[in-house]
C-alpha cells in the first residue's frame, strides 16, 4: 500500500529559526496543518500576510475521517483556490434513503437549487482534501507567497503577551523558540493549546461508540446515502453507507456503550459485521477502521487576546450532519479578513471580538442540530425510543412524519443574525435569504458566476442602481459590481437579491456575507455601514 | 367536516420534536406513559371533531 496518508507531504526540515540566537518573530503562526489550519494559512498568505504552520505530524489525515462537504465550504475553498479539484474528484449525490428494520420508510432528494456553481454536497476522503490544500500551499510558495509548513514541529509551551505570543517548539533535532504577532490554534479536538492556556471545553459526551470503516469494494450500491435504524444486521443500533471516490465506501455501525474497543477494531471482528451488512459474497478490502465516541462541546470564547481558536480546537460536534470541517472552514473564512484589517491598522482590535460573536452563534447552531440528530439516532430513554420508532413507523405511510425523521440535518451555512457588524435591514421587501448577516447565494451571470466576483474585499453590489465605481472609506477600498437584467440570464439573480424590489444596493463583506442593503446608493449610509462592518461603530 | 391532516403541518419540526422529548426528561417509564395519556386527551379535546379523532385512531392502529 502506498496511500497518500502514508507519505510525508511536509517532512521535517530544519528551519533557520532553530539556530537563531533570539527567537524569530512571525506575523502569524498557525498550530495544526489539518484542514482548518491549512485553510487559515492559505487565506492569510493570499492576502500577503506572512504565516508559518506548525504541525506535530508530517502527513495528511490518517484514514478518511470527514467525507461529506457542503456547498458553502466548497465556495470558501474556491476562494482559497482548492474548490475545483475537490469537486472534480468528489462524488456528487442527492438521494438519501432511510430504512427501519427491513423496510425502506423514507427517501429524500436534496434537489439542489439551480444556478449555483457548486453542488449541494460532495463526498471526498479527508486525506484528498488536505492533499489539495497542501498542493495549494506549494503553488502559493512558487508564486513567492510568504507561507511555510513545518512538519514534526510540536508546540509544547505558549506564552501570552500584550503585543505577541511566544512558542516553544519540539523537533526531531531538539526544541527552539519562536514568536508571533498573532497565533491561530487549529490543533484539533484534543487541542494542547487549549490545555496549555488552561481553558475549558465543556459539553456533552454521547455514551455510544461507532465503528467507522472505509472499505474498498466493487459494489452494486448506488450513489446514495443509506441510513438504517435497527437493521437485522445491527440489531437495536443504526448503520450508514455512503460512497466516496476510488470505490471506497464509508460504513458507520453503531455499537453501543459497553464494548471492548480494542477487540471490536480487530479485522476478525470487523469483517463478519461488514459481511452481515453487505452480503456474504461481496468482496471488499478494509482501508481504515476506527472506533469513535462523539461529543458536542465548545470553548466559552474563541478569542483569547492574541490567540484565536478555530475548527475542532474551538468546537466539536458529532458527525451526523457533516458539520465539523464544514463549520471550521466558516471559522477561518470569518476570521482572516478581520485579522488582516486589524494587522494593517485599518480596523480596531475589537473587530476580532465579532469573530467570537459570529462563530459562537455558528457553533451553537451546529451543536444544537447535531445533538438532536444524535438523540434521534441514539434515544436516551425508553420513551424516547418509543417516540422515535413511532415516527419511523408512521413515516413509511404518512408524509407528515417524514420531517421528524432525523438521521442528520446536513450542514447549511450560518446567517449571522443579530451580529454587531450588521446594519439594520433597509430593504426588508427583498428576499429574506439575502438579509444582512447572510452568506450571499450564488447566481449565474452572463459569464461565470456571482460569488467569484465578490471575494476577498468589500464589494458594493448594485442591481439596477447607480453608485460611484470605486470608494475609499477610511483607507479601505470598496469595489462596485454593477449588474442589471442583462447579467441575469436565468432570473436567479433577481430572484435571490431583488424579490419584488426594482433596485438594490448590497454592501458585501470579504467573506461574502451581506453587511447592509438598501434600495439605492447613499454615501453616508454606505460609509456608516462599512464602519460598522469593521467594528468602528 | 374536515379530514385528518397527514401532510407536514408543524413549522420547525425539529424544535417541536426536541420539546416533546425534553418534556419526558427525568420521568420514569410509568410517568411517561401517564404523561402521554394526558397529552392525547388534551390534543383530542383541542381537535374536537369526532370524525378527525376517529381517523387518527385508525391511522395509529394501522401499525403496532
Ligand atoms: C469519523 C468522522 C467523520 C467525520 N465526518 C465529517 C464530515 O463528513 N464532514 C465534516 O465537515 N466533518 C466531518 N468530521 C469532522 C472533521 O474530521 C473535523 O472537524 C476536522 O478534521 C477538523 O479539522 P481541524 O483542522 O480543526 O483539526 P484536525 O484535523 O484534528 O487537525 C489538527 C492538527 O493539529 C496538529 N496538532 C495537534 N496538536 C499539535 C501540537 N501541539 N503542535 C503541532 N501540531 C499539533 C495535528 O497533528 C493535526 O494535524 C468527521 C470526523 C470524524 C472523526
Amino acid at each position: 500500500m502506498n496511500k497518500i496518508f502514508e507519505i510525508p507531504l511536509y517532512p521535517y526540515a530544519k528551519s533557520p529559526d532553530q539556530d537563531a540566537t533570539t527567537p524569530v518573530r512571525h506575523q502569524v503562526v498557525v498550530i495544526g496543518a489539518g484542514p482548518i489550519g491549512l485553510g487559515a494559512a492559505i487565506d492569510l498568505a493570499q492576502q500577503g500576510i506572512e504565516v508559518v504552520v506548525l504541525d506535530d505530524n508530517d502527513k495528511v489525515s490518517f484514514g478518511s475521517r470527514a467525507v461529506c462537504y457542503a456547498k458553502r465550504p466548497l465556495e470558501i475553498l474556491d476562494r482559497l483556490g482548492c474548490g475545483h479539484p475537490m469537486v472534480d474528484k468528489g462524488v456528487k449525490w442527492n438521494l438519501g434513503k432511510v430504512f427501519f428494520d427491513q423496510r425502506k420508510v423514507y427517501e429524500f432528494n436534496l434537489l439542489p437549487e439551480d444556478g449555483h456553481e457548486f453542488p449541494a454536497f460532495i463526498n471526498l476522503q479527508q486525506y484528498y482534501f488536505e492533499e489539495y490544500m497542501v498542493n495549494r500551499v506549494r503553488e502559493l510558495q512558487e508564486q513567492g507567497a510568504p507561507i511555510e509548513i513545518r512538519g514534526r514541529n510540536k508546540v509544547s509551551a505558549i506564552g501570552q503577551h500584550d503585543t505577541h505570543v511566544t512558542l516553544e517548539v519540539e523537533t526531531p533535532e531538539g526544541p527552539y523558540n519562536v514568536e508571533a504577532d498573532w497565533l491561530i490554534a487549529c490543533d484539533g479536538a484534543g487541542s494542547n493549546t487549549r490545555a496549555m492556556l488552561g481553558l475549558d471545553f465543556v459539553g456533552r459526551v454521547f455514551e455510544d461508540n461507532f465503528l467507522i470503516a472505509d472499505v474498498i469494494m466493487d459494489a452494486e450500491f448506488p450513489t446514495e446515502r443509506w441510513f438504517w435504524f435497527d437493521p437485522p444486521f445491527n440489531r437495536g443500533q443504526s448503520a450508514l453507507l455512503h460512497k466516496q471516490p476510488d470505490g471506497v465506501w464509508r460504513i458507520d455501525l453503531q455499537l453501543g456503550w459497553d464494548i471492548d474497543k480494542e477487540r471490536e477494531k480487530r479485522p476478525e471482528n470487523v469483517i463478519p459485521r461488514l459481511k452481515a451488512m453487505l452480503g456474504e459474497d461481496v468482496n471488499f478490502e478494509l482501508e481504515w477502521v476506527s472506533i469513535y465516541t462523539f461529543q458536542c462541546r465548545r470553548m466559552e470564547q474563541f478569542r483569547h487576546g492574541r490567540v484565536l481558536f478555530a475548527g475542532d480546537a474551538a468546537h466539536q460536534v458529532s458527525p451526523f450532519g457533516a458539520r465539523g470541517a464544514n463549520s471550521g472552514l466558516q471559522d477561518t473564512d470569518n476570521l482572516c479578513w478581520k485579522l488582516k484589517l486589524v494587522m494593517d491598522g485599518k480596523a480596531p482590535e475589537t473587530l476580532l471580538d465579532s469573530y467570537d460573536v459570529e462563530r459562537i452563534h455558528g457553533a451553537d447552531e451546529n451543536i444544537l442540530n447535531s445533538s438532536r440528530s444524535t438523540d434521534f439516532i441514539t434515544p436516551k430513554s425508553n420513551i424516547s425510543r418509543t417516540l422515535r420508532d413511532a415516527v419511523l413507523d408512521l413515516a413509511e405511510q404518512y408524509e407528515f412524519a417524514r420531517p421528524l425523521v432525523n438521521s442528520g440535518r446536513l450542514s447549511v451555512p450560518c446567517t449571522y443574525d443579530g451580529s454587531p457588524l450588521n446594519t439594520p435591514d433597509a430593504l426588508p421587501g427583498a428576499p429574506a435569504r439575502s438579509r444582512p448577516g447572510s452568506p450571499c447565494a450564488d447566481a449565474p451571470l452572463g459569464q461565470g458566476y456571482l460569488l467569484p466576483q465578490l471575494a476577498d474585499r468589500f464589494t458594493l453590489l448594485t442591481l439596477n442602481a447607480d453608485a460611484p465605481d470605486g470608494l475609499d472609506i477610511d483607507g479601505i477600498p470598496v469595489t462596485r459590481l454593477a449588474l442589471d437584467g442583462k447579467d441575469d440570464p436565468t432570473g436567479a439573480l433577481a430572484d435571490r437579491y431583488l424579490g419584488g424590489e426594482k433596485s438594490a444596493v448590497y454592501l458585501i463583506r470579504p467573506d461574502q456575507h451581506v453587511a447592509a442593503r438598501w434600495a439605492a446608493y447613499d454615501e453616508t449610509a454606505t460609509r456608516d455601514a462599512l464602519r460598522r462592518a469593521i467594528g468602528k461603530a | 367536516m374536515s379530514d385528518l391532516t397527514l401532510t407536514p403541518n408543524i413549522p420547525g419540526a425539529d424544535d417541536f420534536y426536541a420539546e416533546l422529548i425534553a418534556a419526558h426528561e427525568g420521568l420514569t417509564d410509568a410517568e411517561s406513559q401517564a404523561f402521554n395519556a394526558r397529552l392525547v386527551l388534551l390534543l383530542a379535546n383541542h381537535i374536537g371533531d369526532r370524525t378527525v379523532i376517529s381517523q387518527a385512531l385508525a391511522a395509529a392502529a394501522r401499525k403496532e
